[in-house]
């Protein structure tokens, strides 16, 4: 952000590193990463162990499954590259795709999840505190205007909308949107999985959620949320560059100092 | 308002570092350095994540389960017998809403299904003579019928009509020693075994279970199936059902129960699946 540039053409430019992000949040953040993917890997390997043999668990939309059969059987077809990831082994002939292998590994993938979600339950708890704690929540949290605001963003991202929609703070409202959705998708993860896990002894939250199989489809598709969002994050990421990569890692980016000291932006101090 | 949130940032806030610039080849100098530091930590973060996951996975293994995640289940279930409530009723449906189960399995059937009268033996670790029943001794016990949701661990779910007789009744005809001086008492564990095992007649399918979930109201000795004599695939003339337990621990063809204070095996877990297996 910088309200007022080209104010003063006579002094040249200059810039401050500046804080951007804390160490603790840059540590949740990173943590996450290799966390979030044991648990996506060790839910597939779950998801995947039986889900090819007829009448198994398919997800379904009002009583329609959602993938083809195929979709549970991927075997690769004859023109897939052989340099491309699969098994060395053939199914009927056809080789297999690497996906295959993630069939009949239910144990492994139920040990890495059980065990794993307790890192990604208190990473998220510590996360979700430290910004309650530090006040770090308001730059995160949604505001009033913030849907009306992301769907610009949305349109300004898809070059339809020239000027680009104002933020307030370092995030802009799409932004706000998805970082604080996210977290709810991960509160949501919990809850539909210990109902998974215990839907006798935490019978209330699997009746919370509709019972045992809806609380599977739940936390089927929360995690298809957190894949979509993982695939938009790091695009958006690589499309912004650099800098902004770098302050995740680093804390700090580089900021212009505004030189005019008397005409300020007054939002984002909320 | 917070004085440390760098989100106002474009104001100065009195801070000396906001309101002294530097030229921009400084300024990316001092970023340069900052930059370096941050990268030897990745680095020092990466590995020790990658090390940290492959030594994990590679974990000396204890019934096929690495010994790490092998105390994490066993945590899970210490947190989850003292968390929850271990006699809560798994939820019953009406009998309308029974379901056609899926047949999952055929180990430890037998191979003539209509040989000799079915026998069922038991023993306890504190006995010099195993005890004999019969199917007759079985139905002699009141009749329960339940319409519970059988889980599988694979993921798929139905629900099912039983009928049978309860574990713990046939526990209380036919009780184990006690564990204690004093009389067995159904209401004071320190008197009961710890552990029940159930086997097939061929011994090729065995289960544990901890007298908790043994003497669950809903674990039945089960020789009906939605309202029919159980069929020969789904476990007849006598199977277990547990359904505060995963399918796997709801074992077919019972040929012999045992109590014990030792943890049973259990053919799952000898594969790398939760031994504790509850819902």
């Amino acid at each position: 952000m910088d309200p007022h540039s080209s104010s003063d053409l006579a002094q040249p430019d200059l810039y401050v590193v500046k804080k951007k992000h804390p160490l603790a949040i840059r540590w949740f953040h990173w943590i996450n990463f290799p966390v979030i993917f044991t648990m996506v890997w060790s839910g597939l390997l779950i998801f995947w162990a039986n889900s090819s043999r007829p009448g198994y668990a398919r997800v379904t939309l009002f009583g329609h499954p959602v993938f083809p059969k195929s979709f549970y059987q991927p075997s690769v077809p004859s023109w897939w590259p052989k340099w491309l990831p699969h098994d060395t082994e053939t199914v009927n002939n056809q080789p297999k795709l690497f996906l295959y292998s993630l069939k009949y590994r239910l144990a492994e993938g139920m040990y890495w999840h059980f065990f794993f979600f307790w890192f990604f339950a208190i990473n998220g708890l510590l996360y979700i505190s430290y910004l309650i704690l530090s006040g770090e929540w308001r730059k995160i949290v949604p505001q009033k205007k913030s849907l009306a605001l992301s769907i610009k963003v949305v349109l300004h991202d898809l070059r339809i909308l020239k000027k680009e929609p104002e933020k307030d703070g370092i995030y802009n409202h799409a932004q706000r949107l998805a970082y604080t959705g996210i977290i709810l998708i991960g509160i949501l993860m919990i809850i539909s999985g210990v109902a998974i896990y215990k839907p006798t002894q935490a019978s209330w939250l699997t009746a919370l959620l509709g019972g045992y199989v809806m609380a599977k489809w739940i936390h089927f598709w929360a995690t298809m949320l957190i894949c979509a969002f993982f695939v938009v994050h790091v695009f958006q990421v690589i499309k912004t560059g650099w800098a902004n990569f770098r302050s995740m890692i680093t804390g700090h980016d580089i900021e212009k100092v505004a030189v005019t000291s008397n005409s300020r932006e007054s939002e984002g101090a909320a | 308002m917070n004085p440390d949130n760098p989100e106002n940032s474009i104001e100065p806030q009195g801070s000396s570092q906001a309101e002294s610039g530097l030229p921009l080849a400084e300024v990316k100098k001092k970023m340069k350095s900052l930059t370096r530091r941050s990268l030897v930590w990745t680095a020092i973060a990466v590995v020790f994540a990658d090390k940290g996951w492959k030594w994990l996975a590679s974990r000396r293994q204890e019934n096929g389960i690495p010994w790490p995640m092998a105390i994490a289940l066993k945590t899970n279930e210490e947190i989850a017998r003292d968390l929850f409530n271990e006699h809560a009723l798994a939820k019953e449906y009406p009998k309308s809403s029974e379901e056609d189960v899926i047949d999952n399995g055929d180990i430890g059937r037998p191979e003539s299904e209509n040989s000799s009268p079915w026998k069922i033996t038991v023993s306890d670790d504190n006995w010099d003579h195993d005890m004999h029943f019969t199917m007759a001794d079985i139905l002699s016990l009141p009749k329960v019928e339940m319409t519970t949701e059988l889980r599988c661990i694979e993921g798929w779910s139905r629900i099912v009509s039983w009928g049978g007789c309860r574990l713990v009744d046939f526990m209380k005809a036919h009780p184990p020693s006690s564990r204690t001086s004093g009389a067995i008492d159904f209401g004071n564990f320190a008197t009961l075994p710890e552990y029940v095992s159930i086997t097939t007649p061929d011994d090729d399918y065995y289960v544990g279970l901890d007298v908790t979930s043994a003497i669950h109201p809903q674990t039945l000795l089960c020789y009906e199936m939605n309202g029919k004599p159980l069929e020969p695939k789904h476990g007849a003339p006598l199977r277990l059902v547990i359904p505060t337990k995963y399918g796997i621990k709801n074992i077919k063809w019972i040929g012999a129960l045992t109590y014990t204070d030792t943890r049973p095996d259990d053919y799952w877990a000898d594969q790398g699946y939760d031994w504790y297996a509850g819902l």
